[in-house]
């Protein structure tokens, strides 16, 4: 009585399983769901809405995370290859200087030395050149005085300028001079219309005068922009910088035509005609004389290597390299300290990670298998050490580990020492290993216990009633099921020692030191945060390198923090 | 006799008035920062409760994160939010932050108080200024203390510098600052250099090199300290017999602790503690901190100061008035880094040249201790 249309796989009309039956048929087409619209297109709305509803759950989160967490630790780490402050705070000078080859001519030209007055004068007025000569101190020493003293006689540099324009017509000394000629007019009604209250009006330049005089515009406007800004006054009342009068020299050098719609054309044609007799300004000579730093080929060499807004100088710097003129190369080795560093921390680490795992197996092994009662009064003691501070912890090892401390009067006594040998336990790698050994080892014991606690004992039972000695149960029954908390344990701890600073500067000496002692150097005495960022950067590349082979080897699946 | 009264009652009231004018244009809340312990306590005698006394309407707290003040200055003001009214920092890093643009810079004549002698601020603090941004408060000085009961030094004491470095007649460990400042002036000092050109000479690759040689000499016998306490306590256990650490923290070991210590002043070296104001302060904020810091740093506060802390005060016109300890009542003028018998042989440091070649010493002096 079989009839086609009856059979399981002819009912028409939509069953639950038809989907799948189209799946498994050859037939081609979309899919179709029960209003007609195609499956996938149909799973995909209703999907979307769940996951939708689902991501504004976690949302408060996600954006607490994302603010809080991740922001912060990437704008820290992109301090590792920013570099802007060069180019933005000595503009002009980085323009000129690219074209400067040290091996033809180890000081740079007039050109340099001219707009570097102009960068300086204006940041000089902003409070920016000590900033920018820390920064490049940090490269060269010396710069930063260089900057500093620089800084505060740069303001009469070209003065000469200023005297054989004013000479030649006492209107240049006029504020308003320059203003009618750079100012555009609409700002001028603008800014003789304020009255105080509320933002002045920014500055703007006249259209077409920055082909004219292109050097005076672009330097008559960032005095302007700084009169504005720094003294909160308005450039038509205030002495015109002798760097704009410098610019104004350089512009009107090179002869340009000054179309007659331009105002005080006149002025400007009589000064154009005048400049070429003018008395010269040696800056460079000026420059040196406030600082003969200035005549060091390497500091220019560095200003130029430096002025890209990006930079891989950090990051060299903190694998022991250097940028030289001739490519990238070791630096010397009296200042050869990272690289030492970081093995250091990685090898210490590990020894504090396996004798955590030693001394911290036993124990854990010990509060799974006791009765309750023992095992709470041993997992106090485990977790007494959370409940003290560090820095007591770590002071109590000194009293401990010191020359003559409790450990070596204790050993003197018993005979083991010598008295005049005392075992030189602190101020060293033994300090550092001992006392973080102790500080880390609850982060050891706790996943350790958390997994072992899964483990029935009726397994190691079982292994022994099938014959099994009491080394080989342990071994192929109790140990390998306990791994997993070895290697929560190992992650946890590792991972955490290689950030410490403050146990091993407490305790570790010049040899027990760690590569974070130098990042919270940095970061807290040097002010150099970009070779901070630079040095964490690689530590958490390092730590999302070894957890990554650890995934390989081991598999994350198989680290358990808790049954 | 109306007029009068209408006068001299308007004139009362004009008074009153700008008086509360004066008054409502300075903050009331104002957070101090400075080092903790027994420096800040003795801040605090001297200059803030009597401050508040005067001015029941403010209120103030400290903060003890001097330490990390250049830090923590950056990025309150990268995050556009100073929480900070007066911070108390070391001279070295005043400089930093005035080149960070970090502390205000201060017109000290017109902003301070002048001397009760009648010489006006500049004159009174003298070299002191070492930043455009810096106020002054105290002299400390980094200087040496030694055991008094070291059996192998048979009878010898130390009397020079140079005991540090000689490890036949002073045998036994020794405790210096991890870093170079300090260390290798006294290095070059004790090898030979004349102390006017020390930095010319370490400004040379040779000069260092021969600075890190006198200081390999001694260096299996060195502890390391970073910490002003470490010293102190490394020499009451008998841990180390000589070491270096600040005047203050030796007065305190052996004045109110009796250990068997002595000290040595001979080429103490000086160093500056003062105030800086944040830049980025509200008006009524900064006109606080000024009023505050006016105060602080007059002639009879700064020697105030003194009766609590074995630092000498940084105005020259403070000196005569340094009485005795408050507790121990003890003369504290002897005890003072600047009293002339003490400072008979001084090493100011050099701020400027630290500063530009701090980074560069530094790295090579973190690379030779962990050669």
């Amino acid at each position: 009585m079989s009839n086609a249309t009856t059979g399981p796989d002819n009912l028409t009309g939509v069953t639950p399983d038809t989907g799948l039956k189209i799946g498994q048929s050859d037939e081609s087409g979309p899919m179709l769901a029960a209003d007609g619209t195609p499956l996938k297109k149909s799973l995909n709305r209703a999907l979307r809405k769940q996951k939708i509803r689902a991501l504004a759950l976690i949302a408060p989160l996600l954006i607490f995370i994302l603010a809080t967490f991740i922001y912060p630790i990437g704008e820290m780490l992109f301090r590792s290859v920013e570099n802007q402050i060069v180019g933005e705070v000595l503009p002009r000078t980085v323009r000129v200087l690219a074209d400067w080859e040290s091996e033809n001519d180890p000081v740079p030209g007039d050109a340099v030395f001219s707009a570097l007055t102009k960068d300086m004068m204006v940041a000089v007025e902003e409070k920016n050149h000590t900033r920018l000569g820390s920064r490049l101190n940090y490269e060269v020493s010396g710069v930063s005085s260089l900057f500093r003293k620089s800084g505060r006689s740069v303001d009469d540099f070209g003065e000469v300028y200023t005297d054989q324009f004013i000479a030649l017509d006492p209107a240049w000394e006029d504020p308003l001079t320059f203003v009618s000629i750079f100012a555009d007019e609409a700002w001028v009604e603008a800014d003789a219309a304020y009255d105080g209250e509320g933002r002045r009006p920014r500055f703007l330049l006249r259209d077409g005068v920055g082909e004219v005089l292109p050097q005076t515009a672009s330097m008559y406007r960032d005095f302007a922009r700084v009169v504005q800004t720094e003294d909160e006054d308005s450039p038509t009342e205030e002495d015109v910088w002798n760097s704009v009068y410098l610019a104004l020299y350089e512009d009107l050098s090179v002869q340009p035509d000054i179309p007659a719609g331009l105002p005080q054309a006149e002025m400007l044609a009589t000064a154009r005609g005048a400049v070429a007799d003018f008395e010269t300004a040696d800056l460079r000579a000026a420059f040196v004389d406030v600082d003969e730093g200035w005549e060091e080929t390497r500091v220019w060499q560095t200003i130029q290597q430096y002025s890209a807004p990006y930079t891989t100088g950090y990051f060299l710097n903190s694998v022991d390299l250097q940028k030289t003129p001739d490519g990238v190369d070791w630096r010397p080795e009296n200042e050869q300290i990272y690289v030492t560093l970081f093995i250091r921390t990685m090898i210490m680490s590990t020894i504090i990670t396996v004798s955590c795992i030693l001394l911290g197996y036993p124990v854990a092994w010990l509060l799974a298998n006791l009765p309750a009662s023992k095992a709470n009064l041993l997992m106090i003691l485990v977790l007494l050490p959370f409940w003290t501070s560090l820095l007591v912890r770590t002071s109590a090892w000194k009293a401990l580990l010191q020359n003559q401390g409790v450990i070596n009067d204790l050993a003197v006594w018993i005979g083991i020492v010598a008295d005049d040998n005392r075992l030189a336990l602190i101020n060293n790698a033994t300090g550092t290993v001992i006392a973080m050994t102790h500080i880390l080892l609850p982060f050891m014991i706790l996943p350790l216990y958390s997994v072992m606690k899964t483990i029935p004992p009726s397994y190691l039972r079982a292994a022994k009633s099938l014959g099994a000695t009491n080394v080989t149960a342990f071994r192929r029954v109790y140990f390998p099921q306990s791994v997993p908390g070895i290697g929560a344990g190992s992650i946890l701890v590792f991972i955490l020692s290689i950030g410490y600073y403050i146990t091993p500067e407490i305790v570790g000496g010049t040899k027990g030191v760690f590569i974070s002692n130098r990042i919270a150097y940095h970061i807290s005495t040097s002010l150099n945060w970009g070779l901070a960022a630079a040095l964490g950067s690689i530590l958490l590349a390092v730590v999302l390198l070894l957890y990554w082979c650890y995934d390989r080897i081991v598999g994350i699946d198989n680290v358990k923090l808790g049954g | 006799m109306t007029i009068k009264t209408t006068l001299a009652a308007s004139t009362a009231l004009v008074v009153a008035g700008s008086a509360a004018f004066a008054e409502a244009h300075m903050a009331n809340d104002m957070t101090l920062v400075s080092w903790g312990g027994a420096y800040q306590a003795s801040q605090d005698n001297a200059y803030l409760q009597p401050y508040l006394e005067m001015n029941p309407d403010v209120s103030a707290v400290w903060d003890e994160s001097s330490a990390e003040a250049v830090a923590k200055l950056r990025a309150m003001n990268e995050a556009g939010n100073i929480t900070w009214d007066v911070v108390d920092v070391v001279a070295s890093d005043a400089i930093r932050l005035c080149d960070e643009g970090l502390a205000m810079e201060i017109d000290h004549d017109e902003m301070l108080a002048d001397g009760d002698d009648g010489s006006t601020a500049t004159e009174d603090f003298g070299d002191l200024l070492v930043s455009d941004c810096f106020i002054p408060q105290i002299v400390y000085s980094t200087t040496v203390g030694y055991r008094t009961d070291v059996a192998e030094w048979n009878g010898n004491t130390p009397e020079d510098i140079c005991a540090i470095f000689d490890l036949e007649t002073f045998p036994g460990q020794r405790s210096l600052e991890k870093r170079p400042i300090g260390n290798v002036e006294w290095a070059l000092l004790c090898d030979g250099v004349a102390k006017a050109d020390i930095y010319d000479v370490l400004e040379t690759d040779e000069g260092q090199a021969q600075a890190f040689a006198k200081l390999d000499t001694i260096k299996d016998n060195v502890t390391w300290w970073s910490a002003g306490a470490d010293t102190p306590q490394l020499l009451a256990d008998g841990e180390v017999v000589i070491g270096s650490t600040y005047n203050g923290r030796l007065f305190s070991l052996i004045v109110e602790q009796d250990q068997p210590v002595e000290m040595l002043w001979d080429a103490q070296m000086f160093d500056l503690d003062g105030w800086i104001i944040p830049t980025g302060l509200s008006e009524e904020r900064e006109a606080r901190a000024m009023d505050f810091i006016r105060f602080a740093t007059d002639t009879q506060r700064l020697a105030d100061q003194a009766k609590y802390i074995a630092y000498g005060p940084a105005r020259a016109s403070s000196a005569p008035l340094v009485s005795t300890h408050a507790e121990l009542g003890i003369e504290m003028a002897p005890h003072m880094p600047t009293d002339p018998a003490n400072a008979e042989n001084t090493f100011l440091y050099n701020y400027e040249w630290w500063a530009d070649y701090r980074d560069d010493l530094d790295a090579k002096f973190q690379a030779w201790l962990a050669q």
